[in-house]
């Protein structure tokens, strides 16, 4: 038997002899084959083990002082210590390669030696694995992980950009059934909106809802779960009936001032946990009626901060009023002191005899040429709009209240207007860490046309709005508006009437669009003039402030 | 009598035509394509040709050139009128030079050393008398209009050669050359069209749903996600109202933006135009370019407080730079837009540039 098995590997050479002394009598093929098919499964899962093993055992080794000369690995212990019958064991480490070479032919004696020092390095390298295999990683951790100083770079893609994704929907519902008051049951919880319409497949990654449609149809009355200045707030969202970024953010505020003060903790729990998770639910309900803009996402943010720093002593009632002074605070520093700031700015870029331009409906630019107008500037306004929001309307009116001399034009005339033009005022909805402005759809295209003519573009944003996210086109994050916004009746025809029914026919209806920084000339915000590409240093120095 | 008869059956025809005319551009009319309007002017001529009491040459020319003037004064903003009367003055040119037996390139070159050698200008009067010359243009006119009706054909004959299989290609409200290319390509490849609905006629739509009754993939978007979507678009095909003399455009207002926003991305533009749109004019005149609809489309009259104090715009019309367009594809093939001048001058005498 012996002479045959050493036509064999080597490595079942110290096996058979082995099971020679154990006195078992399987047949070398079978114990070949049985143990072939055990390394096969053993190998995967004990790899790591026995790389672990592998270190543990040199370092062990050493102070272990074991006898056993040859750095074989604890594939033949395991075997003295199974029962003769489970040959499982025989592979344990099983990825090392068999002993190399053919090793001479020890007496008993020794083998048994040998044998028992390598069981005695498998068990302290086992009882060591655990804190090696953990000191291995941290030591193979440390080259690889950033300085402290950088915020960790993988962030969890939001939920808005993943409606193509059935996994992350179906974790969304669960979300908001679990954000509910355990005292109710699953009646009362938030409701999911289901998209409406066919997505153009560019955008099957973000949400398409219908106005006809809104969220509150889906709530119970009265709503236990979300305080009705939510719901009332987040009916307005969904209709557009306020619309724009400061009016959004004021609109919040103003909303969660009215929780705050509605408010009451519950028995046996601190006003700063407590509350932060009766806002969740709102926010999840505002979100879903529609997506958080980057103001209000920095506003929560801030409100959130401000909650879990109420110290634990502070009494209920002081605590509302802190909080509550504290959102004003926030409203007045923010947007009305900044528009201030800004429109003082601005007013030094506006000369007499000017023609500007500007796009929709910026409450920021409203208010700066009606400050530019009563410090008796000489100026005249051209104001273009785009179908199917029609929000340079809005705009007209205020400005022609106001008794400056306007001009009203589509969007697809701008090439033919842009000549007369001196200098176009942009507002921005946010502006993103690498320099582009996030705006209604149709702003980039005035800005690429504005360059083409020689035309200065300025841009006027609030510092709140500024926000982390890095975007290069406006595909990945944007959205999706009612497709049945772009129907429209002309002479009697609505051509898209039916477009539902139509299988190859699509309609898209964007929100936002980015524009480069290489079209923007200048950033007015309340810190100052700056380039487009200085945001990244505002958002750091706001950081170290907080 | 025969000879009064037609005569006032040829002047009510022609008033018939310049009132169509004229009712037809402001927009309130039913829309005739530029083929339609092409085709009924060249019958038109050939009537006159037909009908007509004149002698010579010459007579015949003076009496096109009259109406020709009167026509294109009712409806300026539409060239093809023009345009046919200066293809079919050429032609009147090139019967009778060819009646006369003087072969008609010595008439056509003018170049810088003829003009030094030859002493003068030749005095062309076209008085004489030739009795085959009414049949030679009448059949000439007859190639013409045969010609007209192979245009779109012989345009879309082409559109395998420049689109591929799934791409996306970026249209402006509506042209029946480009719809008829588009469907074209369809029979054999397989794409995406996006089209932009061109406010505030919004004839995108129009476009969109009969793309999409031709089994073509459409999308419409609004005239400001234009720039927003070029990065994803491969190809952007338009149609145009006229061809300048410079190689620029004259097309549907829009244009201009979409052409910007191609070059920005470094995407080709092919602009679809028969020859029979290619005109002699420059875009130097300011005054002349725009054509200016009813500003209701854009402010309707609901808004009535602010209507008064605000001026408003409605330009029917965008001048597109040469610079800007890729390929030009007529129904000879397929031209860059340097090459425009050239064409021009085969198809029109420099004589009659000025009606």
């Amino acid at each position: 038997m012996a002479d045959s098995g050493e036509t064999e590997g080597p490595g079942n050479k110290d096996v058979i002899e082995r099971a020679k002394n154990d006195g078992r009598e399987l047949t070398k093929e079978e114990k070949q084959r049985l143990r072939k098919e055990k390394k096969q499964q053993k190998k995967g899962k004990e790899k790591k083990d026995d790389k672990a093993s592998q270190d543990g055992e040199k370092r062990e080794k050493k102070p272990v002082s074991s006898a056993s000369p040859a750095p074989q690995p604890a594939t033949q212990p395991p075997t003295q210590k199974a029962p003769p019958a489970v040959p499982a064991l025989v592979p344990v480490p099983a990825s090392e390669t068999p002993p190399p070479g053919d090793k001479p032919a020890k007496s008993k004696a020794e083998l048994k030696a040998e044998r028992r020092a390598r069981q005695e390095a498998e068990r302290a390298s086992k009882q060591g694995k655990k804190g090696d295999v953990g000191g291995q990683q941290v030591a193979a951790g440390k080259p690889k992980a950033p300085p402290s100083e950088l915020q960790p770079v993988v962030k969890r893609l939001p939920e808005y950009m993943q409606a193509d994704n059935p996994e992350v929907l179906k974790k969304l519902a669960k979300k908001l059934e679990r954000q509910q008051t355990p005292e109710y049951n699953a009646a009362t919880k938030i409701p999911l909106r289901s998209d409406y319409g066919y997505k153009v497949s560019l955008f099957s990654h973000l949400h398409q809802y219908s106005r006809k449609a809104p969220l509150t149809q889906q709530l119970s009355i009265p709503s236990t779960v979300i305080h009705p200045a939510i719901v009332r707030l987040g009916l307005q969202y969904s209709q557009g009936i306020v619309a724009g970024s400061n009016a959004r953010s004021v609109a919040l505020l103003h909303a969660f001032k009215q929780v705050i003060r509605d408010y009451t903790t519950p028995p046996n729990e601190e006003l700063s946990r407590d509350l932060v998770n009766k806002l969740k639910p709102y926010i999840s309900f505002l979100n879903q009626c529609r997506p958080l803009s980057a103001s209000m996402g920095n506003a929560i943010k801030y409100i959130k901060k401000e909650i879990s720093n109420i110290p634990s002593q502070c009494k209920e009632e002081e605590a509302k009023s802190k909080l509550l002074t504290c959102i004003e605070c926030y409203i007045n520093e923010k947007i009305i002191l900044a528009a201030k700031a800004i429109a003082k700015s601005s007013i030094e870029k506006i000369s007499d005899g000017d023609v500007i331009l500007v796009y929709g409906c910026s409450s920021l630019v409203n208010h700066i040429l009606c400050e530019a107008f009563e410090k008796n500037r000489k100026f005249r306004v051209i104001v273009v709009d785009s179908r199917p929001r029609l929000e340079g309307r809005e705009a007209l009116r205020r400005l022609v209240q106001r008794g400056i001399s306007c001009t009203y034009v589509l969007i697809s005339a701008v090439s033919y207007i842009l000549p007369e033009v001196s200098k176009v005022f942009l507002g921005a909805h946010a502006l993103l860490a690498n320099g582009y402005v996030m705006s209604r759809v149709g702003t980039s295209q005035i800005a690429l046309v504005a360059k083409a003519f020689n035309v200065p573009v300025l841009v006027c944003c609030e510092t709140y709005k500024f926000c982390e996210r890095v975007q290069t086109d406006s595909f990945v994050s944007n959205e999706l508006d009612d497709p049945d916004d772009l129907i429209v009746t002309r002479k009697g025809k609505t051509q898209l009437e039916h477009w539902q029914d139509v299988r190859l026919l699509g309609l898209l209806n964007l929100v936002y669009d980015v524009t480069p920084p290489d079209f923007v000339d200048l950033v007015i915000t309340d810190l100052g003039m700056i380039p487009c590409t200085s945001v990244p240093v505002v958002l750091r120095v706001k950081n170290v402030d907080q | 009598m025969p000879g009064p008869d037609k005569e006032t059956d040829l002047t009510e025809r022609i008033e018939a035509f310049l009132s169509d005319l004229k009712r037809g551009g402001s927009g309130t009319g039913p829309l005739r394509g530029s083929a339609e309007t092409a085709r009924e002017t060249t019958a038109l001529l050939r009537r006159i040709t037909a009908q007509a009491r004149w002698n010579s040459a010459g007579d015949l020319m003076e009496i096109i050139r009259k109406e020709g003037r009167r026509m294109t004064a009712a409806q300026p903003s539409e060239t093809t009128v023009g345009n046919m009367i200066r293809r079919v003055l050429k032609i009147i040119r090139e019967e009778y030079a060819r009646s006369r037996g003087s072969s008609e390139e010595a008439d056509q070159q003018e170049s810088l050393h003829k003009l030094l050698t030859s002493g003068g200008l030749s005095e062309e009067n076209f008085r004489q008398h030739f009795a085959a010359l009414k049949a030679n243009v009448i059949e000439a006119i007859n190639e013409l209009l045969t010609e007209l009706e192979g245009t779109t054909d012989n345009i879309s004959m082409q559109a395998l050669e420049h689109i591929h299989s799934n791409e996306v290609i970026m249209t402006i409200g509506r042209s029946r050359t480009v719809e008829a290319f588009l469907k074209d390509a369809r029979r054999k490849r397989k794409f995406h069209v996006i089209v932009a609905e061109c406010a505030p006629f919004c004839q995108g739509h129009e476009m969109a749903t009969n793309l999409s009754k031709a089994d073509i993939e459409t999308t419409v978007i609004t005239d400001a996600a234009i720039f927003a979507v070029m990065s994803r678009v491969n190809k952007v095909i338009i149609g145009t109202q006229t061809v300048l003399a410079n190689g620029g455009l004259r097309a549907v207002n829009g244009t201009h933006t979409l052409a910007l926003a191609a070059k920005h991305h470094s995407t080709p533009l092919i602009v679809c135009a028969p020859m029979f749109k290619l005109s002699p004019q420059f875009p130097n005149e300011e005054d002349t370019f725009h054509k200016f609809v009813s500003p209701h489309e854009v402010l309707p009259f609901t808004e009535g407080e602010i209507l008064s104090k605000v001026n408003v715009h409605c330009p029917v019309f965008d001048y597109v730079p040469p610079e800007l367009i890729t390929l030009f594809i007529s129904n000879i093939g397929g031209h860059a837009p340097s090459y425009i001048y050239r064409l021009m001058s085969e198809l029109y005498h420099p004589e009659d540039h000025e009606l």
